[in-house]
């Protein structure tokens, strides 16, 4: 039976056999550009190359993700003593002058690039995705070759449980799953809690429409997660694992499966972890499509195999979870952060961010925007630099109106916020909130009332169901949302939606319910002249409650009951 | 309910301006109910596991600037809590507002009427207007039972009868299916309530029902009684040897 | 009562051999209720829905009571329990794609075939569903039509890929397996691997 993996040597031999290649090309291979074709853009790469017998100096890579996904399939070719190349939009013909050219003569192909001295790519500094289009997925010597798992080593043979718990603590790392939660306080909880049996779960449901953050992370570097995990069992005494992944995400659940594989058969993972007394197993749970299943305890009951409905805390999961046993939920993009911060130290991840949200967020930025993809950027950057800089800003001149962070659960940010730096408490001071990380820029051509509706709808066809407010408040909160974006609002309808918000969010069982109002309070806030201008005046109805204008007999004839 | 034993009660918690005495773990609801003071309930029957989901029952607790469920708040520590304002009586009504808009309880004709606890709740919180929407559902009637009878309209998801069946009698023929407001109660595998082999007639269901729709079939409006007190009673007979105490019924 | 002894052909009443997977997928979960969700993954892969019949068998075996069964299928947005049509889009509803006009594409989609979203049509042909954010908002709008996923195409586009798909269908000979059918129980047979 093999012993457990030797890293060192292990990197040395990728260092050595990376070195013989004068070329390299590195093809992304995440969801985005697979569905783009990039599957047969790195076949015919390989088969030229291999056709022309150069398989020995020039390597072909399946990588992912660079980021720029609105400019996919994208190819990066390095070669020795030149600056790397980026390809965009790489078809079938360009992909062979690629082939042609660069890998096997080392000329730039004459087709698109993009520059990588652009904002979009030298402002981020990737803490969490510094892997991403560098390794290939499906190869933990890749990963090793990077220095992968070699603070899981150093933290099972050299420190001890409660010495990775304070690093954790002192690097001020906070849950990036949306609430920003002090992550080194959750493992102090669950390393203090009693019991033979302790549960560490990674989070990687990622309901938000619109944020494909940890889709990526898991895509383009499985081991990471599964070294965060390792870590968070290390440190916590937590000896099994599970990765809740949604089950629309069918890549990153056979990569990380994969990923296991290898994991186990390198001795990184199961009874003795790296040849320690540390034991640690990790198993797959799949979704069934159900964005509250996001929620901690709906997610612990939809891994125990049942509805995914919220239960009260407390208990809070580190006091009963899984099984009634003590159990952490992290998200994914959280724990990836943990290897790096135990390699690299505490103070130099503090060092990056600001005073109270230290390190880096990765965002998905979509929507009106001439550069959309995938980003990660130091805490405290500026909105008009992700949005104007980095972003390219808006197509075809048209004007900046707000930008949405945290989905369903979050606000808009409009343009007199844009100096605002990104961090926990000064998008939670903006009525929005960090959120997973989507970042949905919106032009002037967009109407926000629209789009409270679009999110409330969301909410509505969510909700678990269990608690009178969520439930039944969702529906009449959009049926109020759909009256005044129809056209059929009156000023009564404004008035009951808010106070119904009010309701809703305050007694709600879960944030699901309590954060559905949160888009409803954001615009009004900031666009509530949008509503009123598409309210139904209420001069426009008589003493007897009959409409006067056209507009107003529409709202009579669609009002239940009639006259109200 | 039956009297407590065992070290008397000692932590402080002020309800309402009054300072009274709890028992370490019990609930604030528990507290309340033994001292007379009311918090209004729904979801929540005494014998039965807690269940959160009607969220009548939120409190104001100082230093918390969420709303806790009463139902579920365990006293460990020395506690303020506030049952009566006008913001909770607020959100209560538009909660029992939400109620009525979902289903299609009208009273006027309704088996349950003047034995439901949505109806007094209503009556509780000044419900004479619904500013919401109705739903207007209409679910059926599902009387293929030989004994008993299920109006869906008329339900509101507090999954009384859901958890009395897997708990109590212990055959676990409720459940709740779809999710949201599509959600509803079914037996079996979303059979007709009469073809659930694993139904066993006891009743349980219909007694602890809120509302009109779970009913014993050969009622008129109005005659159906329920009588949710059994389950507590049930839970505790065996220890307490009242079987012959107990007035038969149904 | 399926005799967990035997191989799933011999345990179904009906014989159908793709009982004989979904048997092999719980004998590897050791029969776990916990598994619940994830049998459910490999039943649907298998038979590409989960009739009655199906759900009844899942129950018995991990000795569920039926109601829970079908309280925890019927939570799940992705489980299905109608046949599915030959071919199928899913619009992705998702706030990308949503702001590059999903609705559009659902109403044309409903419009021609007259289905509401998570209906199939009268003749078995066609399926739409909808879905909240497949994450590939590069490529909004997104839509996946007979498994393979395609981006920026407009409502008119849309209906041209799955015409185009639908007359492939008219040209092919007759199959055993619809391409439905085929897929169902070769990702059923993925499915049941994992476990």
């Amino acid at each position: 039976m093999a012993g457990p993996i030797d890293l060192y040597d292990v990197a040395n031999a990728e260092r050595d056999a990376r070195a013989h290649f004068s070329r390299r090309a590195f093809v992304c291979t995440s969801t985005g550009c697979l569905s783009a074709g990039a599957s047969a853009i790195k076949q015919q790469l390989t088969d030229t190359v291999t056709d022309a017998g150069q398989e020995q100096g020039v390597q072909v890579v399946p990588t992912g993700c660079f980021g720029l996904c609105s400019r996919g399939p994208l190819v990066r070719v390095e070669t020795r003593d030149q600056q790397p190349t980026l390809y965009e939009h790489v078809d079938t013909d360009t992909a062979q002058l690629i082939a042609d050219d660069h890998l096997l003569e080392g000329r730039q192909a004459s087709a698109d690039t993009v520059s990588l001295e652009l904002p979009f790519f030298a402002r981020q500094e990737k803490v969490v995705l510094s892997n991403a289009g560098k390794i290939d997925p499906d190869r933990i010597e890749d990963y090793v070759g990077q220095g992968g798992y070699r603070a899981l080593q150093s933290a099972v043979e050299t420190m001890t449980p409660e010495g990775v718990v304070k690093t954790i603590l002192r690097s001020g790392l906070r849950g990036r799953g949306g609430a920003g939660y002090p992550t080194g306080r959750k493992w102090e909880f669950l390393s203090l809690a009693d019991g033979d049996q302790k549960y560490v779960v990674a989070n990687g449901d990622e309901g938000d429409p619109g944020a494909y953050m940890d889709r990526t992370i898991m895509e383009t570097d499985p081991h990471r997660v599964l070294e965060g995990l390792s870590l968070a069992g290390y440190a916590t005494g937590a000896s099994q694992g599970y990765i809740y992944v949604r089950a629309e995400y069918p890549l990153a659940i056979e990569r990380l499966e994969r990923a296991i594989r290898e994991a186990k058969r390198a001795k990184l993972i199961g009874r003795n972890v790296l040849g320690s007394d540390f034991r640690f197993d990790i198993e797959i749970r799949i979704g069934a499509g159900a964005f509250v299943c996001g929620e901690e305890t709906a997610l612990m009951k939809s891994i125990q195999g049942e509805r995914g409905t919220p239960t009260l805390r407390p208990p809070y999961p580190t006091e009963r979870g899984l099984w009634g046993k003590p159990t952490m939920i992290q998200n994914v993009e959280t724990l990836a952060n943990v290897p790096v911060i135990l390699e690299r130290g505490a103070e130099w991840f503090a060092s990056l961010g600001t005073s109270e949200s230290k390190g880096t967020k990765v965002f998905a930025l979509t929507g009106s925007l001439n550069n959309t993809g995938l980003i990660e950027v130091p805490m405290g950057i500026t909105l008009r630099e992700i949005v104007e800089e980095m972003g390219g800003g808006i197509p075809d001149g048209r004007a900046f109106k707000a930008a949405q962070s945290g989905g369903p659960s979050g606000g808009c940010i409009p343009a007199p916020y844009l100096d605002t730096p990104v961090d926990y408490e000064n998008l939670q001071k903006l009525g929005s909130m960090m959120g997973s990380g989507g970042l949905v820029v919106m032009d002037e051509t967009v109407s926000m009332p629209e789009v409270a509706r679009f999110y409330m709808e969301f909410c509505r066809d969510e909700s678990c169901g269990k608690c009178t407010p969520c439930r039944a408040g969702t529906v009449k909160m959009h049926a109020f949302l759909d009256r005044i974006v129809s056209g059929v609002g009156r000023r009564r309808d404004l008035q009951h939606l808010e106070s119904l918000c009010h309701t809703v969010r305050a007694t709600s069982m879960c944030g699901l319910g309590q954060s559905a109002p949160n888009p409803v309070f954001s615009t009004l806030e900031h666009f509530r002249d949008e509503y009123l201008e598409l309210l139904v005046p209420d001069e426009a109805f008589g003493p007897d409650g009959n409409g006067s204008s056209p507009d107003a007999q529409r709202a009579v004839a669609t009002s239940p009951g009639g006259v109200r | 309910m039956s009297p407590r034993t065992g070290p008397r009660p000692n932590v402080p918690v002020t309800i309402d301006g009054v300072e009274h005495k709890a028992f370490e773990g019990e609930t604030v609801l528990e507290l309340a109910q033994r001292v007379g003071v009311r918090i209004p309930t729904l979801c929540h029957l005494e014998g039965l596991s807690i269940y959160g989901g009607c969220r009548l029952c939120v409190v104001e607790v100082t230093g918390d600037r969420r709303l806790s469920p009463a139902c579920a708040l365990e006293v460990t520590a020395e506690l303020e809590v506030t049952t009566q304002s006008w913001t909770l009586h607020e959100h209560r009504r538009r909660i029992v507002e939400l109620l009525f808009a979902e289903g299609s309880h009208v009273c006027a004709f309704c088996v349950s009427s003047g034995s439901c606890e949505l109806q007094d709740l209503a009556t509780e919180h000044d419900v004479d207007h619904i500013h919401y929407d109705f739903a207007h559902p209409d679910a059926g009637i599902d009387a293929s039972h030989p004994k008993y009878s299920l109006d869906r309209d008329r339900c509101v998801m507090c999954t009384r009868c859901v958890r009395v069946c897997d708990e109590v009698e212990g055959a676990h023929v409720w459940d709740v299916a779809m999710r949201g407001s599509q959600g509803r109660i079914v037996a079996g595998m979303d059979q007709p309530w009469g073809e659930v082999a694993d139904c066993t007639w006891c009743g349980k269901c219909v007694l602890v029902c809120p509302t009109g729709a779970l009913s014993f079939k050969g009622r008129a409006t109005s005659e159906m009684v329920h009588d949710p007190e059994v389950v507590a009673f049930l839970s505790t007979a065996r220890e307490q040897g009242e079987w012959l105490d107990r007035k038969a019924d149904a | 009562m399926a005799d967990r002894a035997g191989n799933g052909a011999a345990g179904h009443p009906s014989g159908d051999e793709r009982f004989g997977v979904l048997e092999k997928a719980l004998k590897r979960s050791r029969y776990s209720q916990d598994q619940l969700i994830e049998i459910l993954h490999v039943a649907q892969g298998v038979f590409g829905y989960l009739s009655e019949d199906v759900l009844v068998y899942v129950g018995r075996e991990l000795k569920l009571p039926l109601s829970r069964v079908f309280g925890v299928a019927t939570f799940y947005h992705l489980f299905t329990f109608e046949e599915p049509g030959e071919h199928g889009a899913t619009v992705c509803t998702g706030t990308a794609c949503f702001v590059k006009g999903a609705d559009r594409i659902v109403d044309a989609l409903t419009s021609e075939f007259h289905v509401s979203a998570g209906e199939t049509t009268e003749d078995g042909r066609f399926t739409l569903k909808t879905a909240r954010c497949l994450g590939s908002c590069g490529l909004a709008p997104v839509v996946v039509i007979d498994g393979a996923v395609r981006g920026h195409l407009d409502a008119a586009g849309v209906l041209e890929v799955v015409a185009e798909q639908m007359a492939a269908d008219d040209e092919a000979d007759t199959e055993d397996t619809t391409p439905a059918e085929a897929d169902a129980v070769a990702s059923g047979a993925a499915n049941e691997a994992r476990l």
